[in-house]
């Protein structure tokens, strides 16, 4: 883990980019609120991951250059998406392994932390709640579980809050279903899995579902809304926000 | 594998998706060996170490494949083991086939092996007039219903209790009905003693060959595999020539790892080390052990250095287990012999991708199948790299089986226009300004295919006015 920066970029992933601005607004004020002056490099786009898990990885590559481009300076870079943080952090090596921007790629990844981990790990931040009582839910990505490891500091965010009660779910670890094409190219199994999360998230009795993932928030929070089932989804980022902030 | 060499995927996905009770019965039984497992290799840190060193040990095994094979067969022989090649699964079979006419057998007794399954061992005897006979209960109750394994460790797990009681009772002459599992274990017991003594010649797998001893390793909980290797007098292993390691020392991490994983056992009942067949003052075993190395395109996965890893693989079953996929779908909509993470990256090998490329596609790259994996395959790579080399036309000597065969102008196409967007700022920024204003529309226009396979079952994304790179802008976010 790096010291305390000055400067940081923020790569704010396609999807939040598209979808879900507001998420993406809050974990810049977030690291603005610890003091951190960010930079969010006009020039960005997307990670690459879906060319990349697609077989497509020469399409990926030209996405990938785009980023260690418009990255190229010496700050770290925070993701708000275990994901895409996974895709920048583990992949960029591997996908430039046999290019000329080898050393580039790896010394773009070292760089690389997801949101949450960087503000328990490097920034320390404490939050005081100010929000009502609620109970809440959490749903780990697979790439912030698995590949980042990130999800204890996840949760440490939501735990320093001292009227949210977080239920957990009885399958935490299993999969929602969502794998990028994988729910349109393999859409009844995806729909499967996804019905089972969502039963999951009701049996908990939870207000609301947090996740640190937007692709499984747009997943589970489409299914939700498809079943008109009360339950809205929200980026822990902006939920702490709010909450703390607010 | 003579196998129906179209699989109707999606139909097979569909079918087993709609069956409720089989989805019931898998999660049961995977909640259960998952547990066990977990309660097994409890300590975190002791699991990495001890599958570093399996690991370790396959990788070494499998980097001196070549010599290694050429060891296994001078030690077996001077044991007495006599080896036999093959090439193909059909070579396999007949190899056995010549052996049992020898001896003039007509009925065989066999111990799990998925390698047998691979031959489709027992359908080839059958259509020469040799009965096989399976003396694994999970096999043997398959078997009675004409079905193939649904798992590679346990190959009912997709019947419960009350279907197997059924089954006894309908296909068992004699037998009263009864669920009660020490009754359904007693009637198993009685059917397949009778066969033990009635088999003129055992079949069974191997899970460790030996290089360094010329020694057979098999790992079995019933028992029924030491009665296959010993009673008939003559015993045929049949193996993947993958499953050889270096030295003695190698196989008690590995069986570790392997009883660990696949049944939360710290040990298994049995475990059979053949060294040679019944020698002149010994008073049982064989008179005759055959041991079948087979092929079957593994030479041409071990050739490249990633694809390699596959071949690394125990069959330990726990990736299956932990797979959300296998665990919606069972073993049997996979269409092959081997179902769940380690099928969908062996089978496109081996079958060619034309045929068995959309087992790759089934995946969420999850990960779970790595995370418990014993010997550290990396199957989500390996999967990424079955998709990219579903549309690869290159020809390389280490192409998979059927490469490029989804090569099309449409996808191609859509991709590389994504790359432009994405590499260049200013069409991405016009696209995104786009799908903001046409986002709230985007339910009203007819909708392409993929759209609908999305609204099926969930709302469509929420695509704001305003992108996080305006919405920066705007609050003066630097950009540098
Ligand atoms: S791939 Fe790994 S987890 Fe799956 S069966 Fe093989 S050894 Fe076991």
């Amino acid at each position: 883990m790096p010291t305390r920066p000055e400067k940081v970029y923020y790569f704010g992933t396609c999807l939040i980019d598209l979808c879900y601005p507001q998420a993406g607004m809050a974990g810049i004020e977030l690291l603005r609120h610890a003091g951190i002056q960010v930079i969010y490099p006009q020039q960005q786009s997307c990670c690459g991951q879906p060319a990349y898990n697609s077989g497509f990885p020469e399409e990926a590559r030209r996405v990938a250059r785009q980023q260690l481009k418009a990255f190229a300076k010496d700050y770290p870079i925070i993701v708000p998406s275990g994901s895409c943080g996974g895709m920048l952090k583990h992949h960029y090596p591997k996908l430039f392994a046999d290019e000329p921007e080898a050393t580039v790629a790896k010394r773009f990844s070292d760089r690389v932390f997801e949101l949450s981990e960087f503000l328990v790990r490097v920034l320390d931040v404490k939050l005081e709640d100010r929000g009502q009582p609620i109970k809440v839910t959490w749903h780990s990505s697979c790439s912030a579980l698995r590949e980042m490891r990130v999800i204890e500091y996840s949760k440490s965010l939501v735990r320093q809050l001292k009227n949210v009660e977080m239920i957990e779910l009885q399958r935490e670890r299993e999969c929602c279903g969502f794998g990028g094409s994988f729910s349109v190219k393999q859409a009844d199994l995806s729909s499967a899995m996804v019905a089972d999360k969502v039963a999951d998230i009701e049996q908990t009795g939870a207000a609301l579902l947090l996740s640190g993932d937007c692709g499984c928030l747009m997943n589970i929070g489409g299914a939700l809304e498809h079943r008109k089932i009360p339950i809205p989804v929200k980026h822990v980022a902006e939920f702490i926000l709010e909450r703390a902030h607010g | 594998m003579a196998n129906p060499v179209t699989v109707d995927f999606p139909r097979n996905f569909t079918k087993a998706l709609n069956d409720g009770q089989l989805r019931r019965n898998l999660r049961a039984a995977m909640d259960t060996l998952g547990l066990r497992r977990r309660n097994l290799f409890s300590d975190p840190e002791a699991f990495e170490q001890l599958r570093a060193r399996g690991d370790a040990i396959r990788r070494r095994a499998l980097n001196k494949l070549p010599q290694l094979l050429e060891q296994l067969e001078r030690t077996c022989t001077e044991n007495g083991i006599q080896v036999h090649w093959a090439e193909t699964p059909d070579e396999a079979s007949r190899i056995c086939l010549a052996i049992i006419q020898r001896h003039n057998a007509t009925r065989v007794i066999k111990g799990k092996s998925m390698v047998s399954e691979e031959m489709h061992l027992n359908h080839f005897l059958e259509g020469h007039g040799i009965e096989a006979l399976e003396t694994d209960l999970g096999e043997y109750i398959i078997q009675l219903d004409h079905e193939t394994p649904s798992h590679i460790i346990v190959p009912a797990i997709h019947k419960n209790r009350d279907q197997i009681a059924r089954l006894f009772h309908e296909k068992i002459p004699n037998t009263p009905y009864t669920e009660v599992v020490e009754e359904l274990n007693a009637i198993a017991r009685q059917v397949l003693r009778e066969k033990f003594f009635a088999g003129e010649v055992g079949v069974s797998g191997v899970n460790f060959a030996v290089a360094e001893t010329g020694t057979l390793c098999l790992v079995e909980n019933e028992g029924n595999g030491r009665m296959c290797t010993t009673a008939p007098p003559v015993h045929i292993a049949v193996m993947g020539l993958e499953k050889v390691v270096e030295r003695l020392e190698d196989v008690p991490p590995l069986l570790r790892l392997l009883t660990g994983s696949a049944t939360g056992q710290l040990i298994t009942t049995y475990f059979n080390m053949i060294t040679s067949p019944r020698k002149p003052d010994e008073k049982d075993g064989p008179k005759e052990v055959h041991l079948v190395l087979l092929d079957n395109g593994r030479t041409q996965i071990w050739a490249d250095p990633e694809l390699r890893q596959t071949l690394k693989c125990i069959r330990c079953g726990t990736c299956l287990n932990h797979c959300p996929v296998y665990t919606r779908l069972g073993g049997h909509a996979y269409g092959y012999v081997y179902p769940g993470p380690i099928g969908s990256i062996l089978t496109p090998q081996l079958e060619g991708l034309e045929n068995a490329g959309a087992m790759a596609t089934a995946s969420t790259f999850c990960g779970a199948c790595e995370e418990v994996c014993p010997v550290k395959i990396p199957i989500v790579d390996i999967l990424r790299r079955l998709r990219v080399e579903a549309y690869n036309k290159a020809d390389s000597p280490h192409a998979v089986k059927g490469h490029g065969y989804k090569v099309n102008a449409a996808e191609n196409l859509t991709w590389k226009g994504w790359a432009l967007s994405n590499a260049t700022p200013w069409v991405n920024a016009l696209n995104a300004r786009l799908l903001g204003l046409l986002g709230p529309q985007l339910s009203k226009l007819p909708a392409p295919d993929i759209v609908k396979k999305w609204t099926q079952s969930r709302a469509l994304p929420p695509f704001a006015s305003k992108s996080l790179h305006v919405l920066a802008k705007e609050k003066g976010i630097g950009d540098e």
